[in-house]
């Protein structure tokens, strides 16, 4: 498949349990190594154009995960990676748990998993890229693109 | 005259992959207060004690955090076999030594790797989590996961590794302790390593004491305690010294740390070679009453469980005290008076673990 961007990352660990963090982590080290293809994990909004949210999304994280998205340029993606970020997962019926990504940004691309596994998420990745090349198309044709806040 | 101005730390920061919020009060470069401010990760999971049965709450103590995953499943079912009276086989206490020493090991691995980053040498971070990844392929090989095992129950292991399988992994203990002897050699002779950690948060063996501190980062300061000498699983049987260092800062808790990898090793070819025939699993019956509290020694440190039933198949309580929790004192004590610039070593330095502490 054609890339036709290095798209670099931010992860963020919206109340999740390590597992799927280490995980995200692990993706760019020499066993799975995205980095050949330039996919950097950067700890920066305004370099980034993929974010990999972990966890279910609790009441405090709530706010920094609507103020890193906002920070990030477009065009962008959302990625939830693992079952808490997808709908709560084992800990949807705990009392602080808002229960996935998606109840508080908009989520592009959903990887399961407990924890996420590195080969499902780099998957994620790709996918990300092409939605990423749709909105980037989207872009030029429209000044502006579409942002959400209300599904918050 | 300086001037004090404040710099927020985090949540999300580039040094950890957990978000942990401090307040750095400094003037100039120098810290003069940390105030941590906790809660991003808190889910409430002890609280499902109340919605899933004792033995479904295995898997969420293992999901307490995804790095001393095993740790905490284990903690959680030693607390209620010993209130159920429930006398696991001595394979399985072998083979949860064995896979314990292992979590350890990554977890140990992993940290080494963090450190590498958090002072800015990123080859050796890349190599350390090179090493990593043959653990996990054997923890995978063993259990199915690689970071969430799932195989432990109330009762013993829910399936039992093959004696073939268990010798398979010898080689690539050898091949690992090979490896990561070279990266040792970089974290503890390399002198730009060592000027990075030499002299960096020093703690007194007093200091540690009274602080409360527990683990690698006590033994760092020359405290010979760890709780493995307790005695549960199958540690009785195995020979291990308590490894310390006197250099009381950041170098002896990398020293301390590293050495534990290698202690690890050592164990698991013990416990290969002892390992008995048998089953690994007891029926269970009925439901517990009463409680418990259980002392077992994370890669962290040390960990406790206090489990309290109600003969329902709900339980009472949970409760656990991680090893960070007990670590956190000494981060703000030595963050106090350091330079800006050593922030994130003396952070990773604790090894935090914000889900564990927050749950």
């Amino acid at each position: 498949m054609k890339i036709s961007r290095s798209p670099w990352l931010l992860h963020y660990d919206a109340s999740s349990c390590n597992g799927c963090d280490i995980e995200v982590l692990a993706s760019t080290t020499p066993r799975f190594d995205v980095e050949r293809f330039g996919i950097i994990n950067t700890g920066n909004p305004k370099h980034a154009d993929i974010m990999v949210v972990t966890g279910g999304v609790n009441a405090q994280t709530k706010q920094v995960v609507r103020q890193l998205y906002s920070q990030m340029p477009d065009p962008k993606v959302v990625i939830a990676a693992g079952i808490c970020a997808c709908d709560g997962g084992i800990f949807k019926d705990c009392y602080n748990i808002s229960g996935g990504v998606d109840t508080v940004i908009p989520v592009d691309v959903y990887v399961p998993g407990c924890a996420v596994r590195p080969e499902a998420l780099i998957d994620g990745v790709v996918k990300a890229l092409a939605i990423l090349d749709e909105k980037r198309e989207a872009m030029k044709n429209h000044a502006t693109c579409e942002v959400h806040f209300d599904k918050a | 005259m300086s001037s004090r101005s404040v710099i927020p730390f985090g949540p999300q920061h580039p040094v950890l992959p957990e978000p942990i919020h401090l307040d750095l009060v400094l003037e100039d470069e120098k810290v003069v207060e940390a105030v941590p401010s906790i809660g991003f990760v808190h889910r409430g999971l002890e609280s499902l004690v109340t919605k899933k049965d004792f033995k479904e709450m295995v898997y969420v103590a293992e999901r307490i955090c995804g790095i001393c995953s095993f740790g905490h499943g284990f903690g959680y079912c030693d607390a209620v076999e010993h209130i159920m009276d429930i006398e696991v086989t001595e394979r399985a206490n072998y083979l949860r030594t064995i896979l314990f020493e292992m979590s350890r090991m990554h977890s140990h691995i992993l940290w080494l790797g963090l450190m590498a980053d958090a002072f800015g040498f990123e080859s050796l971070f890349m190599d350390t989590w090179r090493i990593r990844e043959k653990v996990l392929d054997m923890l995978e090989a063993a259990t199915g996961g690689r970071v969430i095992f799932s195989i432990l129950d109330v009762g013993g292991l829910r399936r039992d590794i093959p004696d073939d399988m268990l010798k398979s992994f010898l080689p690539v203990l050898d091949e690992i302790e090979k490896e990561l002897a070279i990266d040792v050699k970089a974290f503890l002779n390399d002198s730009a390593v060592k000027s990075r950690l030499c002299g960096v948060g020093f703690l007194s063996a007093e200091q540690v004491e009274k602080l409360g501190c527990c683990g690698p980062f006590l033994r760092g300061s020359g405290v010979k305690r760890d709780s493995r000498k307790l005695g549960y699983a199958a540690y009785d049987d195995i020979d291990f010294e308590i490894i310390t260092s006197d250099d009381c800062d950041t170098y002896g808790r990398t020293f301390v740390r590293a050495q534990e990898i290698l202690q690890s090793i050592s164990i698991i070819r013990q416990a290969i070679e002892k390992v008995p025939a048998g089953e690994v699993m007891v029926p269970v019956k009925g439901f517990p009453k009463g409680e418990h509290m259980t002392r077992i020694e994370q890669p962290r440190g040390e960990a406790c469980y206090y489990v309290k039933a109600n003969g329902t198949k709900f339980l009472e309580r949970m409760r656990v005290r991680t090893p960070t929790f007990a670590n956190i004192p000494a981060l703000t004590e030595t963050l106090q008076g350091c330079s800006l610039s050593d922030v994130p070593i003396l952070v990773v330095a604790i090894d935090p673990c914000i889900s564990c502490t927050e749950r």
